[in-house]
């Protein structure tokens, strides 16, 4: 029941605080209540229990996999 | 790097190639015997379901904390959703891993649903909202188990709840804080742990510093970590740094979902509706300010005091060793009953009854 995942958010409800969203084809809708700044569509948030916890930070992402290959020495590609 | 897209930069946290490379660099450079413990559910199906278990050095012994909220739930909580469930007029609303968690007479809520309870699996805890406001003329009891992960969802439900002015919804609170957990296991003498993969979703909401005294006061070297595998054999490539260098720290590697003040209106939303409260856990005992009550007005959303339903110490359930295994002091392939008689299809133990339970994961991928 912990589980929680990337989903991509394909359109927002500002009006019922909800967001469709969606990953590998499963859809889901899901609450925008706790989430700590808005998520835009094409955005991806972790979504666990039908909240939306958080927005992924893609430059984040981009940069930790930049960190891998550089601690490994390795040609980025 | 050509990643198009979030999905294209996501997938590349599987590659197979920075896999092995990551694989052979922990080989090189492991020090000695290792011992971690990861304090997640998500985690120990990851590490399974990944390979990764099997594709690490002999030498790393890895080990599942009290990460499972269904295993940590309180044989006492157990029973008393039970008895939750068996009041008239009451709809039982919970997650699907609590259904088959047998109660200390060996009953689980599937079973007090043949004898005609009416119990609901929802997905959300505002699914549960739906179902009350559908049966006007029952109460319904949603089972809110969970960490700080969970917690806020069921925090904003409740707010909900109260602005709607939905009478009928209720709410058993057995949602338990990981810090303080984390803290009762690294005091318990016969708790052997080098170092901690802390639990990725729960940092989402707390952030960094509910951790810090991890390393400062126990001098174990925590990662709080992602769920795809090169996060883990990162994680474990920082703990065989600390190692080397003798410096244990806490460290923030899922820090694209992480921000290191967590998410400071999921808290806010919590420490609205919840106050720090004592709380049993099923292994660890009675661990001070590790749980959530109902605060202040939201009080009447307590479906304990609401139906008349108290919580007991009971003890551990004949055999069953899940306290043992959420330690960490034992393996679950050393408990007498896995796989004979307990098994996920008759599970005598929490452990085994959820998807991320480690004794489900041993006998689903270990066996």
């Amino acid at each position: 029941m912990c589980l929680a995942v990337p989903m991509e958010v394909k359109h927002i409800n500002s009006e019922l605080n909800v967001a469709d969203v969606e990953i590998a084809g499963v859809k889901r809708q899901v609450r925008l209540d706790i989430i700590d700044y808005p998520a835009a569509v094409g955005d991806y948030v972790i979504v666990h229990a039908g909240f939306a916890l958080r927005r992924l930070d893609r430059e984040d992402a981009l940069e930790t996999l930049k960190l891998f290959q550089e601690g490994l020495n390795l040609q980025v590609h | 790097m050509a990643l198009n897209n979030a999905s294209d930069t996501l997938a590349k946290f599987k590659d197979p190639v920075l896999c092995r490379n990551l694989l052979d660099k922990i080989r090189a450079e492991l020090p000695g015997p290792l011992a971690f413990m990861e304090v997640c559910g998500t985690h120990t199906v990851a590490i399974f379901q990944s390979g990764l278990r099997s594709l690490l050095p002999e030498e790393i012994r890895h080990l599942s904390g009290p990460g499972c909220p269904v295993c940590v739930t309180h044989e006492g909580e157990v029973a008393a959703f039970l008895e939750l469930a068996r009041k008239d007029n009451v709809i039982i609303a919970t997650f699907g891993d609590l259904m088959r968690v047998p109660g200390p007479k060996g009953t689980s809520l599937k079973q007090a649903q043949a004898e005609g309870c009416r119990i609901e699996i929802v997905y959300s805890a505002f699914d549960a909202l739906a179902l009350a406001r559908k049966n006007p003329e029952s109460r319904v009891v949603f089972l809110g188990v969970g960490f700080e992960t969970t917690a806020p969802t069921v925090a904003a439900t409740i707010k909900v709840a109260k602005e709607q002015g939905l009478e009928n919804f209720l709410v058993f609170a057995m949602h338990k804080l990981v810090p303080p957990a984390l803290a009762a296991l690294l005091q318990d003498p016969e708790v052997n742990v080098d170092a901690l993969i802390l639990p990725g979703h729960v940092s989402t909401i707390i952030g960094v510093e509910p951790y810090r005294f991890l390393a400062d006061q126990h001098g174990v070297p925590s990662i709080i970590t992602g769920f795809e595998p090169l996060d883990i054999l990162q994680a474990l490539l920082l703990i065989i740094d600390q190692r080397k260098t003798g410096q244990p720290q806490v460290v923030n590697q899922y820090s694209r979902a992480v921000a290191d003040d967590g998410n400071p209106k999921a808290r806010e939303i919590m420490a609205e509706v919840f106050t720090i409260s004592n709380a049993l856990w099923r292994g660890l005992g009675r661990i001070p300010e590790s749980g959530l009550a109902l605060a202040g007005e939201y009080q009447r959303f307590d479906a304990l005091t609401t139906l008349d339903v108290q919580v007991q110490d009971l003890p551990p359930l004949p055999g069953c060793r899940c306290g043992d295994v959420l330690k960490g002091k034992m393996q679950p392939t050393h408990c007498p009953l896995f796989s004979k008689p307990c098994t996920p299809a008759t599970p005598v133990g929490p452990c085994m009854v959820s998807t991320e339970g480690s004794c489900a994961a041993y006998y689903k991928y270990a066996l």
